[in-house]
C-alpha cells in the first residue's frame, strides 16, 4: 500500500516534471519565432521594472551597508580594512546582487504573474484567446519570458550600483577608509569576467521566473482557491530554483 | 452540424462524462439541459476542441475536431462563436476592445470597418454607451452581453451559448435570448445552448438534450419533453419550469408506481 502510494506520487512527480519542461520548450520555441507581441513585451518590461524597481533599490542598499560593515570588522581583523572596496564589490557582482534580485523580483512581479494567468485561466480568458485561433503563449507567456530576461540583468546593475555606494557610505564616511582605497582597490581588483558571470546568473535568472510563474499560473488548478495555492507554490518553486541553479552555475562554471 | 459520439471525460476519480452521444443537424439550435454539475459545459468545452476527451469522438460540420492540426483547427475556429459561462472577457480591455479584440486579431478590416461592426453589434447587444468601460466596472449582465457580442461579432456558423441568461434579471434574460432568436433567424448558425430558462428557451430552440449524471438522459422536441414519462426528467423540466410543487406531487403519485414496474 505504501510502496504503491510512493509509486503513484512519483509517477506524478515525474509527469509534472516532464510538464514544466515542456512548457519551457514551448515559450522558447515561440520566443525564438515571429511573430512577437511587441506592444505585450514593452508592457512587461515596464510592468517587471516599475514592480520591483523600489524594492531592488531598498534591499540593495541594505544589503551593500551590511556587507560594509560586516566586510569591515572581518577584513579588520587581517589587517586588510583596505581591501572593503573589492570585498562588497565581489560579493555583490558575483552572488548577492543577481540572487537577491532574482528573489525579490520572484516576490513582487513573479507571484503577480502566475496570479494574472491563474485568473485568465479560472475565468476562461485562455479558452477565450485559444477559441480566437490565437496562441496564449504568444500573448501571454513569450513578452512575461522575454521581459525577465531583458529587466533582470538591468535591476540587479541597479542593485550592484546602490549596494557598492551603501558599502562606500558605511566604510568610507562612517568607518573612514580613504575613498580613493575603496574604488582604487575595487578597480583592481575586480575583473571583467566577474561582471560577466554575474550577468550569467542574471539572465538566466530572469528566464527562469517567468518561466516557472507562469507554468504554475498556466496549470492553475480548477476554482478560485487554486490561484491562491498557484501562486504560493510559484514564489517558493521559483526561489528554491534560483538558488539551486546559482549553485549550479558558480560550481560548474566557474 | 455538430456530432458527438460516446464521449467519455474523466477528471482524476470524478468521471463526468460516461459516453455521450448527441447530434446537431445544420442550422438547428438544440438546448442541452440538466443539474449543474452534470457536465454541460465540459461537452461545450469538447465541441470547440478545448477539452480533449478520454474517449469517443467530435465531428464538426464532418471534420474530427481531434485529428485537426495548427491552421485546420484554427481554420474551424473562425467560424465558431462561444459565449463563456463567466463571459471570459479580457479584464484589460474595455467594452470596445474586447468586442474589437477577434477583428483586429484575425481579420485584415480597417479600423474604421472594424469600428462599424462593433458599434453595430454593441447596439444590438443593448450596450451602445459602455464602449469605455472595463469589465471590473459593469454588471453582470452586461459582461455576459458583451461576451455575446464579441462572439457573435465575426458571424459565426456554430454559436455554444453556455448558460446566456443564469444569473441575469429575467427583463435582461429575456433580451439576450430574443436577440439570440433574431441572430438565428438571420444568420441560420447551428448552435447549443444551456440554459436553465425553459420556457423561453423552449421556443428558439429544434431540439432538447438533458444531461444527467454524464448521460444523455433524454433527446426530443420540446413538446416531446414536456409529456415525457421518465421521472428524471420530468422532475426537472418541471421545477425548472416553476409548475407549483404541490401540483407536481399529486401527479407524481398517480404515475411513479407505473414507472416503477
Ligand atoms: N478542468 C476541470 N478540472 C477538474 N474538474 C472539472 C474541470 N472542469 C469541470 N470539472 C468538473 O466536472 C463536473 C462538470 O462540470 P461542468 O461541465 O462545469 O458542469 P455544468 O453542467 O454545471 O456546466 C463538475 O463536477 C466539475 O467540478
Ligand atoms: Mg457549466
Amino acid at each position: 500500500m505504501f510502496i504503491r502510494k510512493l509509486g503513484a506520487l512519483s509517477v506524478t512527480g515525474l509527469r509534472r516534471t516532464g510538464r514544466l519542461g515542456l512548457f519551457f520548450v514551448t515559450t522558447f520555441f515561440f520566443a525564438v519565432t515571429p511573430p512577437l507581441k511587441f506592444s505585450q513585451l514593452l508592457k512587461q518590461i515596464q510592468f517587471i521594472g516599475f514592480q520591483s524597481a523600489l524594492v531592488i533599490f531598498l534591499t540593495g542598499a541594505f544589503t551593500g551597508m551590511v556587507l560594509g560593515l560586516q566586510g569591515f570588522y572581518t577584513l579588520n581583523r587581517f589587517g586588510s580594512a583596505a581591501l572593503l572596496g573589492p570585498m562588497v564589490a565581489l560579493s555583490l557582482i558575483k552572488e548577492l546582487g543577481p540572487v537577491l534580485s532574482a528573489l525579490m523580483v520572484t516576490g513582487r512581479a513573479g507571484s503577480a504573474m502566475t496570479a494574472e494567468i491563474g485568473i485568465m485561466r479560472i475565468t476562461e480568458q485562455i479558452d477565450a484567446i485559444k477559441l480566437m485561433g490565437l496562441n496564449p503563449f504568444r500573448y501571454l507567456v513569450v513578452p512575461k519570458f522575454l521581459a525577465g530576461i531583458f529587466a533582470l540583468p538591468l535591476l540587479t546593475a541597479i542593485f550592484n550600483v546602490v549596494g557598492i555606494f551603501g558599502g562606500y557610505v558605511i566604510g568610507v564616511k562612517l568607518l573612514g577608509i580613504g575613498e580613493g582605497t575603496y574604488f582604487g582597490e575595487m578597480s583592481n581588483h575586480v575583473t571583467v569576467q566577474d561582471i560577466v558571470q554575474g550577468i550569467y546568473k542574471s539572465l538566466s535568472f530572469g528566464a527562469l521566473i517567468p518561466w516557472v510563474c507562469c507554468y504554475k499560473g498556466y496549470y492553475v488548478g480548477y476554482g478560485a482557491e487554486g490561484v491562491s495555492k498557484a501562486t504560493t507554490q510559484a514564489v517558493v518553486l521559483s526561489s528554491v530554483l534560483i538558488l539551486f541553479w546559482d549553485y549550479i552555475l558558480t560550481s560548474a562554471l566557474f | 452540424m455538430i456530432q458527438m459520439e460516446n464521449l467519455h471525460k474523466s477528471f482524476q476519480d470524478l468521471e463526468v462524462l460516461k459516453g455521450v452521444s448527441l447530434q446537431v443537424e445544420k442550422g438547428e439550435i438544440l438546448a442541452l439541459i440538466g443539474g449543474s454539475g452534470h457536465g454541460k459545459t465540459v461537452i461545450l468545452k469538447h465541441v470547440a476542441g478545448l477539452m480533449k476527451p478520454d474517449r469517443g469522438r467530435v465531428y464538426v460540420n464532418g471534420k474530427d475536431v481531434y485529428k485537426l492540426r495548427g491552421d485546420e483547427l484554427e481554420q474551424l475556429r473562425s467560424h465558431l462563436g462561444f459565449l463563456f459561462q463567466s463571459g471570459a472577457l479580457f479584464s484589460s480591455l474595455n467594452v470596445f476592445d474586447n468586442v474589437a479584440f477577434p477583428l483586429r486579431e484575425k481579420t485584415r478590416l480597417g479600423e474604421r470597418e472594424i469600428r462599424e461592426k462593433v458599434i453595430n453589434v454593441l447596439e444590438q447587444v443593448g450596450l451602445s454607451g459602455a464602449e469605455d468601460k472595463y469589465p471590473a466596472q459593469i454588471s453582470g449582465g452586461m459582461i455576459k452581453r458583451t461576451a455575446l457580442a464579441r462572439s457573435l461579432v465575426r458571424n459565426p456558423e456554430i454559436m455554444l451559448f453556455d448558460e446566456p441568461t443564469t444569473g441575469l434579471d429575467p427583463v435582461i434574460a429575456h433580451i439576450i435570448l430574443d436577440l439570440i432568436k433574431s441572430v438565428h433567424k438571420d444568420l441560420g448558425f447551428t448552435g447549443i445552448i444551456v440554459s436553465h430558462e425553459l420556457s423561453r428557451v423552449f421556443q428558439i430552440v429544434q431540439k432538447v438534450a438533458m444531461l444527467h449524471e454524464g448521460l444523455i438522459l433524454f433527446v426530443g422536441t420540446p413538446e416531446e419533453i414536456m409529456v415525457s414519462r421518465d421521472p428524471v426528467v420530468r422532475q426537472f423540466v418541471t421545477e425548472a419550469l416553476r409548475i407549483p410543487s404541490s401540483a407536481m406531487r399529486s401527479f407524481d403519485r398517480e404515475e411513479k408506481p407505473r414507472g416503477k414496474e
